[in-house]
This record gives C-alpha cells, sequence and structure tokens, in this order.
C-alpha cells in the first residue's frame, strides 16, 4: 500500500492546480475543467483516507461526489451555452453587464 | 520497492504533469485531453488503493462521459476559440505555486504530526472488501447510506429539469441576443 | 439478502412532501402545458403547507434524534429553520407568480418545480446529520438556484447565472476538500462521529484544523461571508426580483443552520479554535458590507451589500459557541429572512414588467405615490437598520448580547459602529420615499393585490416580533438545545 502522506500530497497538488485554473483561466470551459480537477483532488484523497483507515466510507462519498460532478457538469455546460448564444462569447472577463 | 510504489512514482509525476500543462494550455481541446490523461491516471491509484469498482467508475463516468460532454461543448463553441494566457493579476502565477507547495507541505506535516487512526486497529482492508469490492460498496451504500443514495434522486430530476429549461428557449433566444446585440450597438 | 436497518421515514416527511410536491408540478406542466399559473401555484402551495404541517408534527418527537442509518437529525432546529424556510418559499411562490406574469416573459412553468426542489434541499440541510447528506443537499438547493438565477430572458440573468455556478462549484470543491479532511481526522463524516472522535483524541489535531479552515471557506461563499461575497451583488441584482428574494432569504437559513450544526457540535471540541475564525469573518463582513452599500445606486444591490453585513451579525452571535448564541443567530435569521424577502418584494412591486426601475432614484416620492408600498419599506428598511420598534431591533441585540456574555465585547462595538453607518444607506431609501417630489413623468403603477397580500406575512412579523419578542424566543429556547 502506498504510503498516506504520499496520496495526500499528490492530492494537494492537483488541488492548488484546479484552484490555480480557476482564478486564472478566462474561458468558461476551462474554468469548469479546473473545478473538476479539484473534485479529483478530493476524490483522491477520500480514497487514500478510505485505505488508511480501512472503511468503506470514503469511497462511498467518492461515488457520490462523482454522481454529482457529473449533474453538475451538465448544468455548467448548458449555462454556458445558453450563454454563447445570448452574448456570443464565454470569456468570463468579457460576461461584464454587471459589476464584477 | 514494492511494486505499488513503483507503479505510483510512475503515475504521479505524469499526473501531475498532466494537470499542470492544462494550466498552462492556449487549445481548449488539448487542455481536455490533457485532462483525460490525468484522470486515467487517477483512475491508476484507486486501483492500487483498493478501490477497484471507483478504477471503473472513474474512467467510464469521468473519463468517458464527462470528458465526452466537455469536447463536445467545445467542438460546438467552435475550435479555435483560444484562450489568453495573459495573467490578470500581477505576480499571480508565482503566487499561486507558492501557496500550492505550502497547502502540500500544510497536508504533509499535519499527516506527520500524527493523527490518530494509527492507533485504531486496522481490520485490514481484505476483510473490509470481502466477497468483492463491488459487494462491499454495494452492501455499505445500501444499508448504511440508502438514504443519501435516495438524496441523489432528487439532484438529478434538477439536473435533467435545468437542462432542459435552459436549453428549450433555443428559437426564441435567438432572436432575443440579436436585439440585445442591436440595442448594444446603437448605444456604444 | 441485507439486513435492513430500521426505516422511519417520518422526521423526512416534509422533505418527501416537498420533493413530490416538485414531481407533480413537473408532470403537471409536462401533461397540461396550457394550464394556467394559478393552478401551478395551487398545487405547491398546497404542498408547502403539507410540508410545514409535517415539520410543525415533529415538533414534540421523542425517541433517538438521529434516524434513517445516521443521515438525518430529528431536532427542533430543524423544526424551526425547516418552518421559516418553508415559509420563505411560498412568499417567493406567491411573488414569482406575479413577477412572471407582468414581466410578459415565456410562460416559466418549471419555475414552481425548481422552487420546490430547492426547498427541498434547504430543509434536507438543515435536518442533516451526516457530512454525506449536507453536501448533497447543498448541491440539490444550489443546482436549482442556478437555474432559477438564470430564468429571465435578460442577458443580466444569464450572466449571474454563470457567476453563480462558477463560483458556487468552486466553493463546492473547497467545502469537500474540507469534509475529506474531516473524515481523515476522525475516519467518519457523521457530525456528531466528528465530535466524539475529536473528543476523545489528544493533540495532533492538525488534519482537523485542516478540515475545518476549508470547511469555513465552503460555509463562507454559501452564506456570503467577506471575503467570500465576490458573487453576491452581482446574483442578486441579476437574478429575477422573486428569485433573489427567495434566495437571500432562505438560503441563508439553510446554510446557517448546517454551519451551526458543524460549529456547534462537529467542531465543538475544537470550540476555541475556530472561534478567532468566524471573530474575524463577523467583523469584516460586518463593516465591508455596511460600507460598500453606502457607494450603491441600485436598490438590489444595496440590498446585496446589507445581506452580507448581516450574515456578519448572525456569525457574530454564533462566535458564542453556547446555547445563548445559537438563539441568539436563530432569532436573527428569522428576522432577516422576513424583512429581506419584504424588501426585495417591494422592489420588484414598485419596478414594473420585469426589472425596470431598480434604481435609487425611482423610490423618490414613493410615499406619494404608492402610500401602502412606501409604508412597507419604510417598516423593512427600518427593521434591517435595527430601529425599534421592530425584530431587526430586537434580533441585533440579541447577537450582540451573546458576543458580550462570551466574552467578544470588541466584535459587539464593531458590529454597533457598523450598524450606525448602515443606517445611514436604509434611512436614505425613507428619505427619498417621503421628503422628495417624484421625478420623472406619470408612469405606469403596478397595484396588484395578491403581491401585496403575501408581503403582509413579512411585514407582520417583522412588527410582531419586534414588539413581542417572547412569543418566539420561549420557542426558540428548546430549538437551540442541540441533541447528539
Amino acid at each position: 500500500m502506498i504510503r498516506l502522506p504520499l496520496v495526500l500530497v499528490f492530492s494537494a497538488l492537483l488541488f492548488s492546480a484546479g484552484v490555480y485554473g480557476v482564478l486564472a483561466r478566462r474561458n468558461a470551459v476551462l474554468v469548469l475543467m479546473s473545478i473538476e480537477l479539484m473534485l479529483n483532488a478530493v476524490n483522491v484523497n477520500l480514497v487514500g483516507f478510505s485505505a488508511a483507515l480501512r472503511s468503506l466510507t470514503g469511497q462511498i462519498f467518492a461515488l457520490f461526489v462523482i454522481a454529482v460532478a457529473a449533474a453538475e457538469v451538465g448544468i455548467g455546460l448548458a449555462i454556458v451555452i445558453l450563454l454563447f448564444r445570448n452574448r456570443e462569447t464565454i470569456n468570463v472577463d468579457e460576461v461584464n453587464l454587471l459589476k464584477w | 520497492m514494492p511494486l505499488d510504489n513503483v507503479v505510483f512514482w510512475v503515475f504521479a509525476p505524469i499526473a501531475v504533469a498532466s494537470a499542470i500543462a492544462m494550466l498552462v494550455q492556449r487549445n481548449a481541446v488539448h487542455a481536455a485531453l490533457l485532462l483525460i490523461v490525468n484522470f486515467f491516471c487517477i483512475a491508476v491509484f484507486y486501483l492500487l488503493l483498493g478501490a477497484p469498482f471507483l478504477f471503473a467508475v472513474q474512467v467510464i463516468v469521468y473519463a468517458g462521459a464527462i470528458m465526452v460532454l466537455f469536447l463536445f461543448v467545445i467542438m460546438l463553441l467552435g475550435v479555435d476559440r483560444g484562450d489568453t494566457l495573459r495573467e490578470r493579476l500581477v505576480g499571480q502565477r508565482p503566487a499561486a505555486i507558492g501557496l500550492g507547495l505550502a497547502l502540500a507541505l500544510e497536508v504533509f506535516f499535519a499527516v506527520r504530526a500524527g493523527v490518530g487512526f494509527a492507533a485504531k486497529a486496522p481490520v485490514g482492508f481484505e476483510k473490509v472488501n470481502a466477497g468483492g469490492n463491488a459487494q462491499a460498496l454495494a452492501r455499505v451504500l445500501f444499508r448504511d447510506y440508502f438514504f443519501p443514495f435516495e438524496a441523489t434522486s432528487v439532484l438529478l430530476i434538477v439536473a435533467a429539469i435545468a437542462a432542459m429549461v435552459l436549453a428549450q428557449r433555443k428559437a426564441r433566444a435567438i432572436t432575443q441576443a440579436g436585439a440585445e446585440a442591436a440595442g448594444r450597438g446603437e448605444v456604444a | 439478502m441485507l439486513p435492513t436497518p430500521k426505516l422511519d421515514f417520518l422526521p423526512v416527511l416534509p422533505e418527501l412532501i416537498l420533493a413530490g410536491a416538485g414531481i407533480v408540478t413537473l408532470l403537471y406542466e409536462a401533461l397540461a402545458p396550457r394550464a394556467s399559473r394559478a393552478t401551478h401555484l395551487g398545487l405547491s402551495l398546497v404542498g408547502l403547507a403539507a410540508a410545514a404541517g409535517a415539520s410543525i408534527a415533529l415538533w414534540d418527537r421523542t425517541g433517538d434524534p438521529t434516524v434513517l442509518a445516521g443521515a438525518i437529525q430529528a431536532d427542533r432546529l430543524a423544526v424551526v429553520a425547516r418552518v421559516i424556510i418553508i415559509s420563505v418559499a411560498a412568499v417567493g411562490l406567491l411573488l414569482g407568480t406575479h413577477y412572471y406574469d407582468r414581466s410578459g416573459d415565456e410562460r416559466r412553468g418549471e419555475f414552481y418545480p425548481l422552487v420546490l426542489f430547492a426547498t427541498t434541499g434547504m430543509t434536507l440541510i438543515v435536518a442533516a446529520a451526516d457530512l454525506i447528506v449536507v453536501f448533497l443537499a447543498l448541491e440539490i438547493l444550489s443546482l436549482s438556484l442556478y437555474v432559477l438565477t438564470g430564468m429571465s430572458r435578460r442577458g443580466q440573468a444569464t450572466e449571474a447565472s454563470m457567476k453563480y455556478f462558477l463560483l458556487g462549484a468552486f466553493a463546492s470543491a473547497f467545502f469537500l476538500y474540507g469534509v475529506a479532511m474531516a473524515y481523515g481526522a476522525t475516519g467518519t463524516t457523521k457530525i456528531a462521529g466528528i465530535a466524539h472522535a475529536l473528543a476523545g483524541q489528544t493533540g495532533g489535531q492538525a488534519l482537523a484544523l485542516v478540515a475545518l479552515g476549508f470547511l469555513a471557506i465552503g460555509f463562507g461563499f454559501k452564506v456570503s461571508a467577506v471575503p467570500f461575497h465576490m458573487w453576491t451583488p452581482d446574483v442578486y441584482q441579476g437574478a429575477p426580483t422573486p428569485v433573489t428574494a427567495f434566495m437571500a432569504a432562505a438560503t441563508k437559513v439553510a446554510a446557517f443552520g448546517a454551519l451551526i450544526r458543524v460549529l456547534d457540535v462537529s467542531f465543538q471540541p475544537l470550540a476555541w479554535d475556530w472561534m478567532p475564525v468566524i471573530w474575524a469573518l463577523a467583523a469584516a463582513s460586518v463593516v465591508v458590507g455596511s460600507v460598500l452599500a453606502i457607494a450603491q445606486s441600485d436598490v438590489k444591490r444595496m440590498l446585496a451589500y446589507s445581506s452580507i453585513a448581516h450574515a456578519g451579525f448572525v456569525l457574530t452571535g454564533l462566535t458564542a459557541a453556547n446555547q445563548d448564541g445559537i438563539r441568539a443567530a436563530l432569532f436573527y435569521l428569522i428576522a432577516y429572512a422576513m424583512m429581506t424577502l419584504g424588501s426585495f418584494g417591494v422592489v420588484m412591486l414598485v419596478s414594473v414588467r420585469g426589472e425596470e426601475r431598480t434604481s435609487l432614484a425611482s423610490y423618490s416620492g414613493l410615499g406619494r405615490r404608492q402610500p401602502l408600498l412606501a409604508g412597507l419599506m419604510a417598516l423593512f428598511m427600518l427593521s434591517l437598520a435595527g430601529i425599534p420598534p421592530t425584530a431587526g431591533f430586537i434580533a441585533k441585540v440579541g447577537v450582540f448580547g451573546a458576543a458580550i456574555r462570551a466574552g467578544h465585547w470588541q466584535l459587539a462595538l464593531v458590529g454597533v459602529v457598523s450598524s450606525v453607518a448602515a443606517a445611514f444607506f436604509y434611512l436614505r431609501v425613507v428619505v427619498l420615499m417621503y421628503m422628495q417630489e417624484p421625478q420623472g413623468e406619470e408612469q405606469e403603477e403596478d397595484r396588484s393585490p395578491l403581491p401585496r397580500l403575501a408581503l403582509a406575512v413579512p411585514a407582520i412579523l417583522t412588527l410582531v416580533l419586534g414588539v413581542f419578542p417572547q412569543m418566539l424566543l420561549g420557542v426558540l429556547d428548546k430549538a437551540s438545545v442541540l441533541r447528539w
């Protein structure tokens, strides 16, 4: 079994990469992809803890996260398409009818 | 070095590298493909960590369904739509890298500081996974977590309605967009 | 064959009814697409009334408070929070029906099921006894609200919806990371189980502290506390006004309900560690919300900043980390829900046909043009400012008292000073309405009775709770005892 700290550090790196992506990318689809990266980092954490604690709760939780992520992506992409139809852009900086 | 660790040290750098490459990738399609690579590596970790069922789910749902949806939308909106990599805030990238490393270190030391679960008597994962991982998960999911499982159904209904509501006003939305664009043109 | 767990569905009857009503209205919309909104409204209100009844019936429930394999907490906190959320949803539906009748928008039959599903998520989150359920409920309510926010043909609404979605999903990821860490630190995701595990451990709680930090970020976004408030003004301004009214009032109650459980049950053993964090969030929210609200020229935006400040006041109550603080926070949430619902309702009626006339200037002379609306608005503004004899005053006294008794007098001082500054922009609206001449030519006015009737509920409660707070305090005394 891989040692837990390694798994956690690996997941923390992925999570940080996701956070950076959300803050730095401007294409809404890429922002959404970065959020998915963050959710996957969480899942790695959960499965890692699940193995270390020898309890299946973590894996169950990861399963729920995947289900929710699928629903979230569905809605997110629908909103992006709608925005594109209305405004001809998916750049979050150009979306500025409201003051940021 | 046991096989587990060899596999980990092969796939972990690939996963981190593909994640970082995704962040600096200008082309959305390439970014999506890199993310798929990342998700596959994560699936391999699930296998190493004694979660073969999640390995399958990760490949089928994430790398399969979700990423295909992403690619589909990227294609729909135009592949050539690049993204600039210019920073919005000065010094954001170094700050982000610093914070990311700090988070990783923090977690590392938090775990090293000893969190108590080492003291618990481990049952052994083989015993937990008795009769196969999928069967064991099913036993826990449908007994201890049946209520959250049912709550998910409401979530999925909402997602279905949402996609419908957002997508249905096609004809009207397009004429509306045209009118709004014209209105903006006048103001500008 | 699996051994079946003991099934006691009674404690989730309100959620089952709400979800059922949501499905019925959805099917009705699909099967009878030409039916009038009145039928939708009737069906939804019957569902809400039944759910409220089922919640109240749970008040005297005895026996094991944790049911359904540890997923649901059947205590009185859940009952009180559910009743508030359901009442807010009922008024929100009445306002929404009027809004879509008037705005000349296409029919929006999906408005009703989505509000009902959002309500399901909100009532579920306040009753959740497991962080998995908290997460799922959070997503049910958030996903419904993302769509409701975009339910208008204005470009602004779509934009608000997207901002809300991206930042909401971002916050969910932080919340999840926190839950994962809490699971790693304690080996469980049960809210009470985490507390038992933390109380049993000595030292080495670094992982639990990391968990706490991430959970605070996640909840901070949901309750829109500074510095996680950036989305609030845009979303509240861009969303259709009845949706804003519903989400500003109900989401805050739901998110705070869950936050109270997480802080005062799960992380009670670490109370001394989270107290400074909540302290800082409270102080920042109160100050930033009040200061930025002064600069706004749009009423919806001003109310959005004011809601940020109010989140800070609720957090002020929570810094006490005891029953006293929970009671004060609950009272504040009820008062806040009523006055926010009411003021956004008035905003909706002043801005005829959708979202025209939401600028502050359109309120000048309202006292002459529409005395009733102006009177209601004045009442809500005075309450938001915390001037007696309104619920807002009693609520503020409550949270400041709880904070001072717990030794946080500096925080109470910050709160009082900010309240004084905030009174400026609330009273500015009142002055505009009564001391200025109406501007511009005569415009079409909205004089329909139904939404005014709906607004009577928050108005009466704002006054009654301000004059006779004891009526509610007795109930809240019992509700603020967390059984676990």
